[in-house]
């Protein structure tokens, strides 16, 4: 940010930077949807980990196998010569993950429970309280994502900035090679990455998010039953949900050190007041050849 | 506008600030405003409200729930809750093999009801291989036999009054320093009519066992577990539940679970 300030100065012939490359980059649909989003997926991430606390355990097919053996994943507690601990099973590979997962909480008062009371809401063991926060953010983010893909048709967001262009593909190893140096170019339009990371997030994940969610309710199941034969039975599905979320959570850490590492503030600004602060085209030529 | 655009700036910044805050605080920070009776969870429970008219709306009264072939059977069903019940009047009753045992029908019915086991299974049965969710998580497939509850109302003769089918049960689920608490559960008229809605005597072609609770439990195979009571011993029409238990419809319903158990 400030290296980008001074090379702005050390070049701007009159009129101060900041007001010369101000741009107006996303609309209030975009900012609006993206907060609601933002409060929604906070509180589902936190309450969805109380809800899989009931069952700390993920299968695949119809049913849980309790006669037989179909869980890929678990989360438990078991007695050891060294105190009870807690472990993390993924396809049979276990791992020690005392203090976070299986076994956690304060010195001499740790409990068995799949995710940390500092990672579910409630703090406490409370499944009802849990359910009732999950299906009110679900009805706030299902509606959030179907109000943001009218406006965003209309508005023309998807075709101008997340549509996929022969061009973006041109620039990906380039886009790839930028990021892991941190380098960042500010202009009006997202690069390639950013289009696959939003577009991904919009049309892939939080869809599948949405459908197998349907799928595990037992009502939605009698108006579609295909759902959960498409998806490979309910557990499936519900072992799907839990991946989206994984998902979701790598989203979220690559997109806050992203706007960290491009500058927090032009970020921020850009996501609640709709201006952004773009590179001057002199010193980006191959951004304005992009743009142009 | 401008004024518009400035205020909600501030409140999205405030918001994002506060939400940052209650991360590293910890997320015991909303457990004082979610007890039940509170006004935030009272907000919060509208959605179930909202889910059960959406649902009604796209299930209407008579879609199925999906059924399965016998070879989805692959283990005996996973029973929750209470297995074996340890009250006197249950253990008499089990002792004699539920020759005493009679399924009273009651509340707001023109023909109030007492049925044997033999009555029961003397009436037309259902059978169906159906997928049993629980709302921990889990899932289980199994095959149920049973009258289904429709019949059962139908002989009773409902009054019009009547919008929920209350049901009464023989197991304690809790104590409390107000005496035991024997489960108690309900729905609405359109799931207890439902095709496979059924009074079940039997599962995976024998008498159903204890601890999936016999003599007689409730499948409501659009809901989840929950809304399935083991035990039965009555079942009593009424217009609202209100005045049973913590009037929130349910042992499960009063301890902060939905009413509404379809999602």
């Amino acid at each position: 940010m400030e290296s980008v300030a001074r090379s702005q100065s050390a070049t701007g012939p009159d009129a101060p930077a900041s007001e010369r490359t101000l741009i107006y980059r996303q609309s209030r649909w975009t900012r609006l949807t993206h907060w609601l989003w933002a409060i929604s997926l906070f509180f589902m991430l936190l309450s969805g980990l109380q809800i899989f606390n009931a069952r700390p355990q993920l299968y695949i097919g119809k049913q849980s196998g309790f006669g037989y053996n179909n869980t890929i994943f678990e989360i438990g507690a078991e007695n050891t010569n060294a105190g009870p601990r807690g472990y993390t099973e993924i396809f049979g590979h276990r791992f020690d993950t005392t203090g976070v997962l299986g076994w956690s909480g304060p010195a001499g008062n740790e409990t068995a429970r799949g995710f940390p009371s500092w990672a579910t809401i409630p703090s406490y063991y409370d499944l009802g309280t849990a359910r009732v926060i999950h299906f009110f953010f679900a009805w706030i983010l299902t509606t959030t994502l179907l109000v943001w893909l009218v406006a965003s048709l209309i508005n023309g967001h998807i075709r101008r900035d997340l549509a996929p262009r022969l061009d973006d593909l041109k620039r990906l190893p380039r886009d790839i090679v930028d990021h892991a140096k941190l380098k960042f170019h500010h202009t009006r339009e997202y690069n390639t990455l950013q289009k696959m990371a939003y577009g991904g997030v919009l049309f892939v994940l939080l869809p599948l998010m949405i459908i197998t969610g349907l799928a595990m309710s037992p009502s939605m199941d009698s108006v579609l039953p295909f759902l959960n034969e498409l998806l490979g039975g309910r557990q499936t599905a519900r072992t799907i949900h839990f991946t989206v979320m994984v998902l979701l959570v790598a989203f979220f850490v690559i997109h806050i050190l992203m706007i960290l590492a491009a500058g927090p503030i032009n970020e921020l600004r850009s996501i609640i007041t709709g201006w952004y602060r773009i590179d001057p085209p002199s010193h980006d030529d191959k951004a304005a050849e992009r743009s142009a | 506008m401008a004024k518009f655009e400035i205020s909600r700036r501030k409140f999205l910044t405030a918001a994002s600030l506060g939400a940052s805050g209650i991360m590293l605080s910890g997320c015991d920070a909303f457990d004082n405003q979610l007890s039940i009776g509170s006004g935030l969870r009272g907000f919060l429970e509208n959605a179930n409200g909202l889910t059960y008219r959406a649902q009604r709306l796209l299930a209407g009264r008579d879609a199925l729930a999906p059924e399965f072939t016998e070879a989805d059977i692959r283990q005996p069903q996973r029973p929750n809750g209470v297995t074996a019940p340890d009250d006197d009047v249950y253990k008499g009753l089990l002792a004699n093999n539920f020759a005493d045992w009679r399924l009273e029908v009651s509340g707001l019915v023109e023909k109030p009801l007492s049925l044997s086991r033999e009555q029961l299974m003397n009436m037309p049965s259902r059978t169906q291989i159906t997928r049993h969710d629980c709302v921990e998580g889990w899932s289980c497939i199994a095959k149920w036999t049973g009258t289904p509850l429709s019949l059962v109302l139908d002989q009773a003769v409902v009054k019009p009054q009547a919008r929920y089918v209350m049901f009464h049960c023989l197991d304690t689920i809790d104590r409390s320093l107000s005496g035991d608490v024997k489960y108690y559960g309900s729905i609405d008229l359109i799931d207890a009519r439902h095709p496979q809605t059924i009074l079940a005597y039997g599962l995976n072609g024998k008498p159903l066992p204890v601890e999936n609770g016999a003599p007689l439990r409730v499948r409501v195979e659009r809901q989840l577990g929950y809304k399935m009571p083991k035990y039965l011993y009555k079942i009593e029409l009424v217009d609202g539940f209100a005045n049973v238990g913590g009037g929130r419809g349910g042992y499960w319903e009063d301890n902060g679970y939905d009413w509404y158990g379809g999602i």
